[in-house]
């Protein structure tokens, strides 16, 4: 046996993987090798350096609930039968356009369900992780609140009220169209120093009127409310008081706000 | 439209990935993050993992769901890494993109940065070796974490990175040899 063979030995007698006799015949070299004796030496520190103070890192626990919640399992010890009848079709990870179709697709199996809002929020976690994931935010990528309102007029039966808060530190990123609550809704995304808010939109039920309700869910705030017509669902890993702060932005905006959000056609299906 | 007999069988199957994958998350974790050396993008490529974990969970027919999740989390770190190279090769051309791997993991060692007093307190032996680590190429980065923080056995090694057994344990040694010439001037230097 050369060294160089013996070197190579030298790993599987470390990890307890030879063979009696190849273990003896690496014993054997190393007896009369000083330099394959230290090399030894040293793997067998490295190891136990290795073993003691190398990094293990564990899954943040997040991680865990957010993927229950693009798989759309339940969540640990809590069975929600009916979102498990969603087989995912949408675990497709392909290109983020074809990912949003399929989405839409899976999401619409959701008109069989029930309706609390339970599975809304959970919708919702979805919706705004898997605009993180898919690096798919914005179909409209733009800070400026006249060009993103236009953007959905012809793509919704609701004109959604597009609010520029870049003063109040949450600049606008954009727009998309989502699907929630069995219907399109209109998505704007903000963000406020490394956080990402979505703010989801659609027409309320007539009359239908709430203050902000908050909710924390897998890791993420969100905030819900009703007004001018609109249903408003908040949400970001943003910590609570600062999520209240981009509502009470939203809010009070300043004068460039292009105003309260209208109703083009009635909502019926 | 979804029939109801579908509703049980993605029940079952809820729950066989339950069982399978989900226990495996730190495992998957651990490997992710040092391979892509990123917390980010770690938790993208353990996110994705399990959705193809799920996506074909039927055609898995083993026990051992830590060394089928552990391949998966392997496969989708490669096409991660893969693809952020090709984006890397057409944003900057005249970059030698061969050594991107490499010039990464040359930043790990923290010479400029951390002062010789700390260097010698109880933390730089944790450092040293973490930052060896972290700056030993990839082929070799993935045998280290598997043996000696997952500890899995040489046949184990074999299935999860496709290799032959006798690679695993060349690689170990090539992957250790390494080891120690990064620690040794690391140790002198300081
Ligand atoms: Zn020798």
């Amino acid at each position: 046996m050369n060294c160089s063979e013996a070197n190579d030995l030298m790993q599987g007698h470390l990890d307890h993987e030879l063979d009696l006799v190849r273990a003896i015949e690496i014993e054997k070299h190393m007896e009369a090798c000083k330099a394959c004796s230290e090399a030894y030496r040293q793997y067998k520190t490295l190891q136990s350096a290795l073993k003691e103070q190398g990094q293990y890192y564990s899954a943040p626990e997040y991680l865990q609930s957010r993927i229950r919640s693009a798989l759309a399992l339940p969540r640990a010890h809590k069975a929600t039968p009916w979102s498990r009848t969603l087989s995912l079709t949408w675990l497709n990870f392909g290109a983020s356009l074809a990912l949003a179709v399929v989405a839409t697709l899976g999401l619409s199996l959701y008109l069989v369900a029930p309706p609390p809002s339970e599975l809304l929020t959970e919708d919702i976690i979805s919706s705004h992780v898997r605009s993180l994931m898919a690096n798919h935010l914005a179909d409209i990528a733009s800070s400026d609140q006249h060009t993103v309102k236009p953007w959905f007029t012809g793509k919704l039966d609701f004109s959604p009220p597009v609010t520029d808060l870049t003063a109040q530190d949450f600049a606008l990123v954009g727009g998309r169209l989502d699907y929630l609550d069995n219907r399109p809704v209109a998505a704007l995304v903000y963000r406020h120093r490394q956080h990402l808010v979505n703010l989801f939109i659609w027409p309320a039920t007539p009359a239908e009127v709430s203050a902000p309700d908050t909710l924390s869910k897998q890791g993420y705030n969100l905030i819900h409310w009703a007004h001018a017509g609109m249903v408003f669902w908040a949400i970001s890993d943003l910590d609570l008081a600062e999520l209240k702060e981009f509502v009470a932005a939203l809010a009070k905006p300043s004068e460039s706000q292009t105003g309260a959000g209208t109703r083009s056609e009635p909502v019926g299906q | 439209m979804w029939h109801l007999g579908k509703s049980s069988r993605d029940e079952t199957k809820a729950r066989r990935f339950e069982e399978l994958a989900l226990p495996h998350l730190d495992a998957a974790y651990n490997l992710a993050r040092w391979l892509t050396r990123n917390p980010q993008d770690a938790e993208d490529i353990v996110q994705e993992a399990c959705l193809r974990a799920f996506k074909y969970l039927d055609s898995f027919h083993g026990e051992d769901g830590r060394a089928w999740l552990l391949t998966i989390v392997r496969n989708t770190c490669y096409t991660g890494i893969e693809r952020k190279r090709r984006e890397a090769i057409e944003t900057s051309l005249d970059e030698d993109t061969d050594k991107l791997e490499e010039s990464g993991s040359a930043t790990a060692p923290d010479q400029a940065g951390g002062d010789p007093e700390t260097l010698l307190l109880q933390e730089a032996g944790r450092r040293l070796i973490n930052q060896a680590l972290e700056r030993l190429p990839l082929e070799f980065r993935e045998i280290m974490v598997l043996r000696e923080f997952e500890d899995l056995s040489y046949k184990e090694i074999a299935a999860v990175a496709g290799i032959p057994i006798g690679t695993v344990m060349s690689r170990l040694a090539r992957g250790r040899q390494l080891l120690r010439e990064y620690i040794k001037p690391m140790n002198e230097g300081s």
